[in-house]
């Protein structure tokens, strides 16, 4: 009677490891290639681990590639994106949040429906517009488009979090002759921080791996952004593995980074932007 | 002086006519910038693209731009290559989302029991959603080639392929690749709302289900199911809408090829207006692609209606 409960917990922690290793081996065959020397690499075929690991392709990387340009310029649109929508979206979510107002209902609507079309189909208009005043090739450009495409889901995301947050606090502000929107910036905001980092770190993270949109926008190697750098690098040097993978590891270090930051949010993150991923 | 005669003379009337239009409009004023911007970058080259899909729009063409009817949608009916797509869409989203799906519940499941170390195990399962999709796709990419990657040797000595090649250039073979990655990258998705879901459930209706002897079995189908059934029916029916139109991994990965064998409609659409720069097709085909996104949320809405009708 006792050998299967056993049994059963052994099942379900092997269960457990391969659902790991599933998941994390993709990313260390990523590192393995990026510290194989060239010399190993073809030479040692599929060994788990090169016999000799050396950073000289992430030296390359940072020193003779276009890769900082890229990561800069990746940085400064996810970054500035993420700022923007992050504030857009507290003031717009606070009046989904606390009031009763009759364009509420439209407002969300049409929130929704920005989140069920393609938006591959806004690829080719997007281009005519921003295209004649000067706006594409340019990372102002990529700003303003992701922000508005990520308004929809941040807005419902920080609405979530207001909604966590007694409407007692603000009246006993405005009681004692604050108007609302000091007390929204003063009381309210503050004890929103986590959920103002949450939708950073959502925000950041979509703007970082955003690729459509910045391979129509973007053409040049100056405004390139990280994405279309690293497959502009895979079409015309598609041989050195070990420096494409390097620069892989590179771009996956600041997604790594928000994905810790927003761990404990990724539910309630998720079930705000059901639609997106 | 004034102050204090209104203090004990007229009683509190209505406030001020500047106070109640700023009162009347301050929801408005809150969630104006958020309304420019979206009604700016998203409705308005929303019209503009399906104005695109009844013009002659070619980026490099100056002299393009006419009205031309219904010219692409005829096209569009000769165009083998979107035939082919629209089958190849319906093929990778039914694959991705079943599999997702299924993979996505059991790991929720597991992840429900408590066990040392639970926290840490979460966090690297959930890990690839991290992962930015076009990393997933070159990633994935790489690992199927035989050069660098180990799953051709692997597939060659398990006997499954007869020489170690790419199965991204194997026309039969090239759809699994994308749907692979899109699995590795959109478990953590439903593992996520799936666990949510499971650890909502009360703990005391599984024990009062033991106590009158139901098994493991019985307790999963009459207690976990219809509780997760709702966040099944959401999530599933978004995420089909969601990855019919992720064209990522597989422009990343295949570029559509070989011989149009992994394009499927998103892809095609980004294809036409990116490679050949013909902005008027692509509209024609995206706008075919939003009318069949509309039929099938109105299908699922009728359904539920019909499913509620029914109880």
């Amino acid at each position: 009677m006792r050998a299967k409960p056993a049994l059963l917990t052994v099942a379900h922690r092997l269960a457990i490891l391969a659902y790991i290793a599933f998941a994390l081996f993709p990313l260390f065959w990523l590192l393995k290639v990026a510290v194989t020397p060239n010399d190993l690499l073809y030479s040692e075929g599929i060994r788990l681990w090169p016999s000799r690991a050396s950073l000289e392709h992430f030296d390359f990387v940072l020193r003779h590639s276009a890769f900082p340009v890229f990561f800069r310029n990746s940085l400064i649109v996810s970054g500035s994106t993420a700022v923007v929508v992050t504030i857009l979206a507290s003031l717009s979510g606070y009046a989904l949040s606390r009031f009763r107002f009759r364009g509420k209902y439209w407002l969300v609507t049409l929130m929704l429906l920005t989140q069920m079309f393609p938006l591959v189909m806004l690829v080719a208009p997007i281009f005519k517009i921003l295209s004649p005043i000067g706006l594409t090739n340019s990372l102002t450009g990529l700003v303003i488009v992701y922000s508005a495409f990520n308004l929809p889901f941040a807005t419902f995301l920080m609405q979530s979090f207001f909604d966590g947050i007694p409407k007692d606090l603000e009246e006993a502000a405005m009681i004692d002759g604050a108007t609302q929107f000091v007390a929204f910036r003063q009381i309210i905001l503050p004890l929103t921080l986590p959920g103002v980092a949450a939708t950073l770190g959502f925000v950041f993270t979509a703007a970082w791996s955003e690729l459509l949109f910045s391979l129509m926008l973007i053409s040049g190697n100056e405004q390139a952004t990280f994405p279309v750098g690293l497959l502009s690098f895979v079409s015309k040097f598609s041989v050195d593995f070990g420096q494409m993978m390097a620069a892989g590891v590179l771009a996956l270090i600041p997604a790594g980074l928000f994905f810790l930051l927003i761990q404990r949010y990724l539910v309630q993150g998720l079930t705000a932007g059901a639609v997106k991923g | 002086m004034a102050y204090a005669a209104r203090q004990d003379g007229l009683p509190a009337i209505r406030p001020p006519l500047m106070k109640r239009i700023a009162d009347a409009s301050a929801p408005y004023l809150y969630s104006a910038p958020t309304l420019i911007l979206i009604v700016t970058v998203m409705l308005v080259p929303l019209a503009l693209g399906i104005s695109y899909a009844f013009r002659d729009v070619q980026l490099l063409n100056p002299f393009s731009g006419a009205f031309i009817g219904l010219d692409h949608f005829r096209a569009l009916s000769r165009d083998e290559a979107f035939f082919r797509s629209l089958r190849n869409t319906l093929w990778w989203t039914g694959a991705s989302v079943l599999l997702q799906f299924a993979f996505g519940l059991i790991l929720a499941l597991l992840l429900d029991r408590p066990f040392r170390g639970r926290a840490l195990a979460q966090a690297l399962v959930f890990l690839p959603w991290a992962v930015p999709s076009f990393l997933a796709g070159l990633n994935w990419a790489w690992l199927f080639n035989p050069v660098v990657g180990p799953l051709p040797h692997w597939l060659y000595a398990a006997g499954l392929m007869s020489e170690p090649g790419n199965i991204l250039s194997d026309p039969e073979l090239a759809m699994w690749g994308p749907i692979i990655a899109n699995i590795w990258w959109g478990i953590p998705f439903f593992a996520i709302t799936l666990l949510a879901a499971l650890q909502a459930i009360p703990r005391d209706l599984y024990e009062a289900a033991s106590i009158d002897g139901a098994g493991a079995a019985q307790r999963f189908l009459s207690i976990t199911l219809p509780f997760l059934a709702p966040t099944i029916a959401i999530t599933v029916l978004l995420r089909t809408v969601w990855i019919s139109n992720f064209a990522d991994l597989i422009i990343v990965m295949t570029n559509g090829g070989p011989a149009d064998r992994t394009q499927i409609v998103a892809s095609y659409i980004f294809t036409q207006a990116f490679k050949r720069l013909d902005f008027g097709y692509a509209s024609a085909v995206a706008l075919v692609l939003l009318a069949l996104l509309l039929a099938y949320s109105l299908l699922i809405l009728i359904l539920r209606q019909w499913l509620l009708s029914k109880d």
